[in-house]
């Protein structure tokens, strides 16, 4: 490889934190392993130092809007510019949870029942009469999300009608449209998939069990708040279905290099896909990094094999 | 094949299990994370409540700092006295103190690392945990934050447009007395109060002070923002009438330099003994470069001209912010007109939650702090803690702050439009219980403008 590895990491997303911390260690194990990383922001100098800089590859490590939508590496393509992960196009359908939903449902892979309705349907027809049809239809308890982004940024679990509005309310906050889903008991794992040297390899369930039972925000950054099974305590016959469909999601979205599925296994065995993200975190909290180490991988190494993988595929061609 | 299976989880800390219960609720937090985006200079801040430092004479503190290294570098590279530097607090009291009708003697007072530490060696000595400190409602969240920390138990006292009230006060004291505990002291900001923008006057300060004489109540008096007042008038201290039962907390952050923390308390003997033993056991001396800098700038520089050059600058961007509250924020939303410092505390209308529209105004480029960080406890899910935000207009320039309020006044705006389709909103419903009193991960750190 010629030139620098540049490491996206902020952007003026909701998860500009996140992102910070997912970059500076990423940046941290790419140098470990002997790899020359310049960190870059997203902001108005960033096209005119790639353009300078000509890194070799650059890795985003961009989290919500903008840097997972697409958006960038469609500017990473203009410039050309090879980069670690999925092309547009996949991160678009990734990053709709409803697309994504539909997709995963098209080919097979259960996500759980929910609706996605933009603030306007409520206003126009009444809050209250479709919050108590989807209640009807859907039961309780429910998960109400933005349709976009990650972090669990104004997601809430709802257990009765009457906390439906204000979780509702909490979801807009953060975006137009809002998915409300039937809410999956079972064990939660996440399942990374990557591909260093262009080779498929799902690593080993990581297990979540936040102290609070919720997965949210401050359970997932603050370390000591959450216990993380990594494997996983499945049955040998749950961790090969939780795999499968991981690694199932990742294909038919089109992802590259490296993906996460948010996964509930329940009771039953069944697996039920929550969200695949096409930029999983990489924070000291994140679940990539553990399943890396469970399977025995050097975040460090694992990172040089996605970027050597990027500069060896070179530039994609809009 | 199955991967072998561990026992335990990993918890990513292996002290998880070690941690005093002081840090209970010292957790990452969504609103924390927020402030990061405001942090980009494409988002009006009126979060932080950075001094615009940039108004400095920074060539004559340069050559104030290289005179001083070059003459007494020998001192101001040393270790100092616990108490702090005697010089420092000659001026101190002949300087400054005199400003706001408090004549003491260079002994009564101690040097801090900031007013922060000031709060932090009078919460050390006099509290307990489970000890109850009375503070207003709201207060200054970082104060709330080192009350937390000793594990004291804050009870709010109500506030009017005349600050503190004496009756709730009175109420207040009774209450805790009613429920077998004693309040050790009552925390206020009498002068341009941090976060409510309100000054008690003459009148108001003498009531707090009977109501604290009959309750023997100690009374903390932080003053960081009395010098600016934008008329020109310097509120009177209460520690002026009282010196036994007031503790006054001084800082050089506002008037001068906030990097240097230099803040200091005045105190009665006994107090103070102990306080400069609590300092020692804490950072040993303040820091004597900081404490010589700042004598220097005091006794060589025109310090309150510079004052009144920041009287100007911030009456200019507070006049800023409220002809632009009052041009295009939406009807029914109402706010404190500061006569003086930081800040301006704004009530929204429509049972709006400005916790839970906070990320719609920072995808609109605006920042503020929600209410709720500068409540303790339960008080943080009362109606008037989630109705309620923070805006300051210290650092921005006066084109931003309008700006930053326009943005804003969408932001209501479209917050009132969800609320007229689902109703006013209640407690998240997952929200637990809020977590002990600790207030900073609510609120942006101290380096956010």
């Amino acid at each position: 490889m010629s030139g620098p590895v540049a490491v996206l990491a902020g952007g003026l997303s909701h998860e500009r934190d996140v992102s910070l911390r997912s970059g500076r260690r990423v940046a941290e194990a790419l140098r470990a392993v002997g790899v020359d990383v310049h960190v870059l922001d997203v902001d108005a100098a960033l096209v005119a130092t790639l353009r300078t800089e000509r890194p070799s590859v650059v890795f985003p490590l961009l989290h919500g809007q903008a840097g997972e939508d697409g958006a960038l590496r469609d500017v990473l393509e203009l410039l050309g510019l090879p980069y670690v992960g999925a092309t547009p196009a996949a991160c678009r359908v990734a990053f709709d949870k409803p697309v994504a939903k539909a997709v995963l449902a098209a080919a097979g892979l259960n996500t759980p029942d929910g609706v996605a309705l933009p603030h306007e349907t409520f206003r126009e027809l009444g809050a209250a009469i479709v919050l108590e049809a989807i209640v009807e239809r859907l039961g309780l308890p429910l998960v109400v999300k933005p349709t976009h982004g990650g972090s669990a940024l104004g997601v809430s679990v709802v257990h009765r009608l009457e906390d439906l509005p204000t979780a509702m309310v909490a979801a807009f906050s953060y975006g137009d449209t809002a998915l409300v889903e039937r809410f999956v008991a079972g064990t939660e794992v996440g399942v990374a998939v990557v591909e260093p040297r262009g080779r498929s390899r799902v690593l080993p369930p990581v297990e979540i069990v936040p102290d609070g039972g919720v997965y949210d925000y401050a359970a997932r950054y603050t370390a000591g708040t959450t216990e993380f099974f990594a494997p996983a305590r499945l049955s040998e016959p749950a961790e090969q279905a939780a795999m499968e469909a991981a690694q199932r999601a990742h294909d038919v979205l089109g992802l590259r290099d490296l993906s996460r599925s948010d996964l509930v296994v329940a009771a039953d065995g069944g697996v039920w896909i929550l969200e695949v993200n096409a930029a999983p975190g990489m924070t000291e909290t994140s679940l990539l990094p553990q399943a890396a180490a469970a399977a025995g991988l050097d975040l460090g190494e694992l990172c040089r094999d996605l970027v050597e993988t990027a500069a060896a595929r070179g530039p994609d061609v809009t | 094949m199955s991967l072998p299976q561990p026992p335990h989880g990993s918890r990513l800390d292996p002290w998880v299990e070690a941690y005093a219960a002081r840090t209970r609720g010292m957790t990452a937090s969504e609103v924390r994370a927020l402030f990061a985006v405001a942090s980009r200079p494409e988002v009006v801040s009126l979060a932080g409540g950075m001094p615009y430092v940039a108004a400095l004479p920074l060539e004559a503190v340069a050559d104030t700092v290289a005179r001083l290294l070059l003459e007494r570098g020998t001192r101001a590279l040393q270790y100092g006295s616990g108490q702090g530097d005697e010089g420092l607090r000659e001026l101190i009291t002949a300087e400054v103190l005199p400003t706001v009708g408090i004549h003491a003697h260079p002994d009564d007072v101690v040097v801090t690392v900031g007013s922060q530490q000031a709060l932090d060696l009078i919460t050390r000595v006099f509290v307990d945990p489970g000890e109850v400190i009375l503070a207003e409602a709201p207060s200054y969240v970082t104060a709330l934050s080192t009350f937390a920390a000793y594990q004291a138990d804050v009870v709010h006292v109500a506030m009017d447009e005349q600050g503190l009230v004496p009756a709730a006060l009175a109420d207040a004291v009774d209450a805790v007395a009613r429920a077998g505990k004693r309040a050790k002291f009552v925390y206020t900001i009498p002068s341009y109060h941090n976060p409510a923008g309100v000054t008690q006057g003459p009148d108001r300060r003498r009531e707090v002070l009977e109501v604290a004489r009959r309750a023997g109540l100690l009374l903390v008096e932080d003053d960081p923002y009395g010098l600016l007042g934008f008329d020109g008038v310097v509120p009177r201290a209460i520690r002026a009438d009282e010196e036994e039962g007031v503790l006054y907390v001084g800082s050089f952050s506002k008037t001068f330099a906030p990097g240097l923390r230099v803040g200091f308390v005045v105190a009665p003997h006994g107090v103070r003994e102990k306080l400069v033993l609590a300092s020692e056991a804490s950072v040993l001396c303040p820091p004597a470069y900081s404490q010589l800098t700042v004598a220097a700038y005091l006794s060589t520089q025109p310090w309150f001209d510079q004052v009144k050059a920041f009287r100007e600058l911030y009456r200019e961007r507070r006049d800023a912010l409220l002809e632009s509250m009052a041009a295009y924020l939406p009807a029914g939303t109402t706010w404190t007109r500061p006569a003086g410092g930081f800040y301006s505390w704004v009530t929204l209308p429509g049972g709006l939650d400005a916790g839970a529209m906070l990320p719609r105004a920072v995808t609109a480029r605006v920042a503020y702090v929600p209410g709720t960080g500068f409540y303790s406890g339960w008080a943080k899910t009362s109606p008037e803690a989630r109705s309620s935000l923070r805006l300051s207009y210290c650092y921005p320039e006066p084109d931003r702050i309008r700006e930053g309020v326009r943005r804003l006044a969408g932001v209501v705006q479209a917050e009132l439009d969800l609320t007229s389709t689902f109703g006013p909103i209640g407690l998240p419903p997952s929200q637990p219980e809020p977590v002990g009193p600790w207030n900073l991960a609510d609120t942006p750190g101290p380096d956010l403008a």
